[in-house]
């Protein structure tokens, strides 16, 4: 099979050689429309809060240029370290849970036994609901007077789990996973499907059993999905807004107030558009640097395939 | 290849089906008995007796409204996605040269850029333009940032087409339009839907546009209707969790009669 491939490859590059002049390519000009109009609703904007970062703005008067007056105030801003925390512990949390279920899910389902698709169409249903749906449900259920708490209170102890911080904490980590494992164990499932069975009756030839499949087959050709799941977790983690603003409401106090929670409250309740610009700016630091990581870390932005060597 | 039952896999999945399923039939449990029954027996308890008439004060509230807003929204974002995100990923694929690569650069780079993290300077945009409190101001910005994993779903399907493909459109000597039209299109439909669904899925979901973008009644989308039920309806919870039944009703209809559009759609997301 290999040598097959090997010299289809060949007789393209020379069939390639001859007719490339021929066939005109698409120059940059196509990419202009689409190229202006992310650059106008989402680079521009980019820009932008880091310039109000450095001012003073009420929305109504013009902006003062204030320079890192907003800066020093944040450093000195013990509350927003605290968010950064918290904000830290839930994208941690919320990988450790969700990863692992959504790999051994999606591998799961991807078998193409009868029983497994069944159940697989009924895991996908929280999808189904909106991010905020699932927050006014969940906050219902875990109403401490009329939810699941005040009636099976010998198994919750205290009926208002959201009371506690690290109460409120947890409830975030299960509601998000409960809403978000269906869609990456789908793209696991994908992912699984399209692994070689070729490589798995090899792997049965030298006598590994499923464990070891799993670990040395399933897991390393799993790679470039584990990057793209898990980067949506970190992006997903640190604008996870709406989902605290149902749920917790940042609280008990302040405890789940996590930072574009912060920032939010600090813009639209407020009014200080400059302080909220310098917390957006640093959400902004976060998210590009850790995305640029995985990246990095990945070569992911090299596109390479997990099929290249087969 | 042999199927050996997977005991332990099969137990795991049981529970699994347990935290999916009690919750959801807490949902439905809870949205069709009256308020009364509820406040008696709680979410999972089974209903004296059950009502519809939960759903009958939602939609007298003006939901349907808001759900045709946020299909309006879908619509309007998918189609200026597909509309600006297939020539990008098309330069991308097949033009040569450091720009389009530039250009792939920045999509990717633009994936975690963080919608929260701009939205002042957005709102600010959105108000220059005078599109605050207009369905456009929450379809603009949404599109923009679906963009990037449009570009990156595309231009993943689009590096599949064969060479020697290309090779037969240019011994016709096709132009780069007819290339695109022919050939690159009807090629690239699976990667297509996925970005169809992803961003549909992406405005369905959309919170936080819509809170800041809009105000009025009139431009309500499903997601902010449900949140201000919640200070409207706090304690009406029969009420409220029929709301957000009916919220999930649109995407279910899809899901019952495209199941398998939809699932692959969303499994393309992973890329390869």
């Amino acid at each position: 099979m290999v040598s097959l491939t090997s010299a289809r490859l060949v007789r393209n590059r020379k069939a390639r050689d001859r007719a490339a002049p021929t066939l005109e390519r698409p120059g940059v000009g196509w990419a202009i429309p689409g190229l202006v109009f992310f650059l106008v609703f989402a680079v521009a904007p980019m820009v932008g809060v880091l310039y109000l970062s450095l001012t003073s703005w009420d929305g109504l008067n013009a902006p003062q240029f204030t320079g890192l007056a907003n800066w020093s105030r944040f450093i000195d801003d013990g509350q927003i370290w605290q968010s950064t925390l918290v904000t830290g512990v839930l994208l941690v949390g919320n990988i450790a849970v969700q990863a692992p279920i959504s790999i051994l899910l999606g591998v799961w389902s991807a078998g193409h036994q009868r029983n497994r698709a069944v159940l697989s169409a009924i895991f996908f249903l929280p999808l189904l609901l909106s991010t905020a749906a699932t927050a006014v449900m969940w906050r219902q259920l875990l109403d401490p007077n009329f939810g699941v708490p005040a009636k099976l209170g010998a198994l919750f102890g205290d009926s208002n789990v959201l009371g506690t911080q690290k109460g409120a904490i947890i409830c975030l980590i299960i509601v998000t996973s409960w809403q978000f494992v269906p869609f990456h164990s789908l793209l696991y499932q994908g992912a699984a499907r399209a692994i070689p069975n070729t490589l798995y009756q090899a792997a049965e030839i030298d006598g590994a059993g499923r464990v070891r499949q799993f670990i040395h087959i399933t897991l390393p050709q799993l790679r470039n999905t584990m990057v793209t799941s898990t980067t949506f977790m970190v992006i997903g983690g640190l604008t996870a807004f709406d989902i605290v603003l149902l749920l917790t409401n940042g609280g008990p106090g302040t405890d789940t107030s996590i930072l574009p929670f912060s920032m939010y409250q600090t813009a639209f309740r407020t009014y200080d558009y400059g302080y909220a610009s310098a917390i957006a700016s640093f959400l902004l630091l976060l998210a590009t640097g850790a995305s640029l990581a995985l990246m990095k870390i990945s070569g992911y932005d090299k596109m390479t395939s997990t099929l290249e060597g087969l | 290849m042999r199927t050996r039952p997977n005991y332990v896999a099969g137990l795991a999945a049981f529970v699994w089906l347990l935290i999916i399923g009690v919750p959801l039939y807490a949902l439905v449990n809870t949205a069709v008995q009256p308020q009364t029954s509820y406040t008696d027996g709680g979410p999972l308890s089974i209903p004296s007796h059950l009502t519809l008439d939960n759903f009958a004060t939602v939609i007298d509230s003006g939901f349907l409204h808001y759900i045709w807003n946020t299909i309006f929204v879908a619509a309007f974002t998918v189609a200026i996605v597909l509309l600006l995100g297939i020539p990008i990923s098309y330069a991308v694929v097949r033009g040569r040269g450091w720009l389009t690569r530039g250009v792939f650069r920045l999509f990717l780079v633009g994936l975690a850029i963080p919608s929260q993290a701009v939205i002042i300077p957005l709102f600010l945009i959105i108000n220059r333009l005078n599109l605050y409190d207009s369905l456009w101001g929450i379809i603009l910005p949404t599109a923009a940032f679906a963009l990037p994993v449009t570009v990156l779903v595309l231009s993943g399907g689009m590096r599949d087409i064969g060479t020697e493909l290309y090779e037969a459109m240019a011994l016709d000597g096709a132009s780069p339009a007819r290339v695109l039209r022919e050939l690159v299109i009807p090629m690239s439909r699976p990667s297509i839907a996925t970005a169809c669904v992803f961003t549909a899925l992406q405005a369905w979901n959309g919170f936080l546009f819509p809170l800041i973008m809009t105000q009025s009644e009139d431009d309500k989308l499903v997601t902010l209707g449900l949140y201000n039920f919640v200070s409207q309806y706090g304690a009406n919870v029969p009420a409220l969790l029929a709301a957000v039944l009916m919220s999930a009703a649109p995407i279910l209809v899809v899901y019952l009669f495209a199941r398998r559009a939809l699932v692959a759609g969303l499994m393309g997301a992973g890329g390869k």
